[in-house]
């Protein structure tokens, strides 16, 4: 379904007005790709209330898939099924199958999984460590004890954060402005060298500038990186997928290639929330 | 104007009647506060003004004069007191810690967590010599002697509950945001909880210990069943040990002006110890502590 992205959209879409994709990164560079993950016939239920109705999505390796809908649609319980996150809570039920590479994440022993599919969170959680010390956790519990130094500095020059904070690693993470700490967090989850990429809202607490350099990031990290992106923000999403998913009130409406579906969306719905109608 | 119903009407004696309903609430609540930090301060003064006389270098350095005489310390007791604290701690902390953060990260809601947790802070309410009676029964007596492995036992009991409400009120405090975050990594929930939860928490905990710690030196009652007191230094873990608020009960009680005057020192020094150690911790652990937004 997402297998091919047409290269004009980031001329022709009228909405990314806003920073556009930088000079030199094709987003129809990398070649056709396969499903990377497959969700098929996913039921959530939080207590009685069902928030997930028969979901069947597939995930394209090294594309940015993004999910839109309103509050409440769904989306973000759907992202944290992929991370299998909702374990965390009681009283949740998931029927149906997600599947890694041809194989069910939910027989597979979740500490282990959670180390390829990395998450990054709507507000920034940064550990009160310090930027170092974050961005070594997810090395140190995966038993790397000695020479970290050269893994944190990747992650943080893969996460446009070195040059800022390269001078005071051992500082507090808590220091940063919070479009660093964002980073921070996206380092800290790129430390462990992740398959899959969640983002549930990454930018929704950022300045426009801080939103432009990690919006960057994701169209560098899908070279290496399967992404999957919520975000409220159309134009977002506009900007740095490959295929939207629109979701409302728990179903999944409509999944295109991103330009198709902000341009000629197939569903009625989907043109009333991405012309503003609803949502 | 005109359309507004009669109760929405401002009419000049409910105003006045406000303010005066404010000006009492005011006043009385201000009252209150002069009264009670009234009351603590002549305290405090009563100790300074009879107990002063007594406290010199050889107060602290000594051990007891013979009975009625003058002079002498109260040196035993010091000791005794930082060795029965430093025994009920060893007991208190990490049983205390323990069930906190099986409460606060581990508990299910099911009926055993709840069970725990009405049975946590019905331990705080209960009067400590229960802690003493229960001490002197299961050590005391097939011991057959009072010793300071019992006093520390008792006070340790004492202080289980204490730190398991502190360490669960603390580790909760701490956003979830945080735990998610290890989580997503692959850091199994033990992990999570010693590195990073505890961590984060750590001045509470240690807020939550030092409080621990100055309420079970308070403590008098559980440790004349158990501890006894000693006018000499104490000669083993095993044998009767000295506390200050023993010595300043046995000085109270006595007949001699000498022992009234030391009575009071001692106290002074308690409530000034106390005092100090809150201030201290105040000072070290205003920064440092996560919270949720």
């Amino acid at each position: 379904m997402a297998a091919s992205v047409k290269p004009t959209f980031a001329k022709e879409e009228p909405m990314t007005a806003v920073p556009s994709i930088p000079q030199g990164i094709s987003i129809a560079a990398a070649p056709e790709t396969s499903a990377r993950m497959k969700i098929s016939s996913l039921d959530f239920y939080y207590g009685k209330a069902q928030a997930l109705f028969k979901i069947n999505l597939n995930i394209a390796s090294n594309r940015v898939t993004a999910l839109i809908g309103p509050s409440g649609c769904g989306k973000s319980t759907l992202l944290r099924t992929l991370n299998r996150m909702h374990e965390t809570l009681s009283h949740t039920r998931l029927t149906g199958q997600i599947l890694l590479d041809g194989e069910n994440i939910l027989k597979q022993d979740v500490t282990r999984y959670r180390r390829r599919v990395g998450m990054v969170f709507q507000r920034p959680n940064p550990f009160p460590k310090s930027i170092y010390d974050n961005v070594a956790y997810g090395l140190r519990i995966n038993g790397h004890k000695k020479s970290l130094d050269e893994a944190v500095e990747h992650s943080l020059r893969r996460a446009a954060l070195w040059d800022e904070v390269k001078d005071r690693l051992n500082k507090s993470a808590y220091g940063l402005s919070g479009g660093q700490q964002q980073r921070v967090c996206i380092a800290r989850a790129l430390a462990v060298d992740p398959e899959v990429l969640l983002l549930d809202e990454p930018c929704s607490a950022l300045d426009p500038i801080s939103t432009a350099k990690i919006e960057e990031l994701l169209i560098q990290l899908k070279e290496n990186c399967t992404i999957v992106i919520v975000t409220h923000n159309m134009q977002q999403a506009a900007r740095v997928s490959d295929s939207t998913a629109f979701m409302l009130t728990g179903e999944l409406v409509e999944f295109s290639p991103t330009p198709q579906l902000f341009t000629t969306p197939s569903d009625p719905r989907t043109e009333a929330y991405i012309t503003g109608r609803f949502g | 104007m005109a359309s507004r119903p009669e109760v929405l009407r401002l009419n000049q004696s409910s105003d006045i009647r406000r303010g005066l309903t404010g000006m009492l609430g005011f006043g009385s609540s201000i009252i209150a506060t002069l009264l009670s930090l009234g009351a603590l301060f002549s305290i405090l003064a009563y100790l300074v003004v009879h107990g002063i006389g007594a406290i010199n270098w050889a107060f602290f350095v000594r051990e007891p004069a013979a009975v009625g005489e003058a002079g002498g310390g109260i040196a035993p007791s010091l000791v005794g007191t930082a060795i029965l604290v430093t025994l009920a701690s060893i007991i208190g902390f990490p049983f205390g810690i323990g069930v906190g953060i099986y409460l606060s990260e581990f508990a299910k809601e099911n009926l055993f967590a709840r069970f725990t947790r009405v049975a946590i802070n019905t331990f705080i309410g209960v009067p400590s010599i229960i802690a003493g009676i229960f001490v002197y029964f299961i050590l005391v007596k097939p011991t057959n002697t009072f010793s300071a492995v019992a006093g520390g036992l008792a006070l340790g009991i004492i202080m289980i509950p204490i730190m398991a409400r502190t360490t669960e009120d603390v580790l909760r405090m701490v956003p979830d945001s945080i735990r998610e975050a290890a989580l997503a990594l692959g850091a199994p929930k033990w992990r999570v909880t010693m590195g990073i939860v505890l961590p984060a928490a750590r001045a509470g905990v240690i807020t939550g210990g030092i409080l621990a710690v100055a309420r079970v030196a308070g403590e008098t009652a559980p440790l004349i069943l158990t501890a006894l007191g000693n006018e000499y230094f104490p000669s083993g873990l095993f044998h009767p040990i000295d506390e200050i608020t023993l010595r300043i009960l046995k000085y109270a009680r006595g007949p001699y002006d000498v022992w009234h005057e030391q009575a009071y020192g001692a106290a002074l020094i308690l409530v000034v110890g106390v005092a100090l150690g809150s201030l201290l911790l105040r000072l070290t652990t205003r920064r440092g502590m996560v919270r949720n937004e």
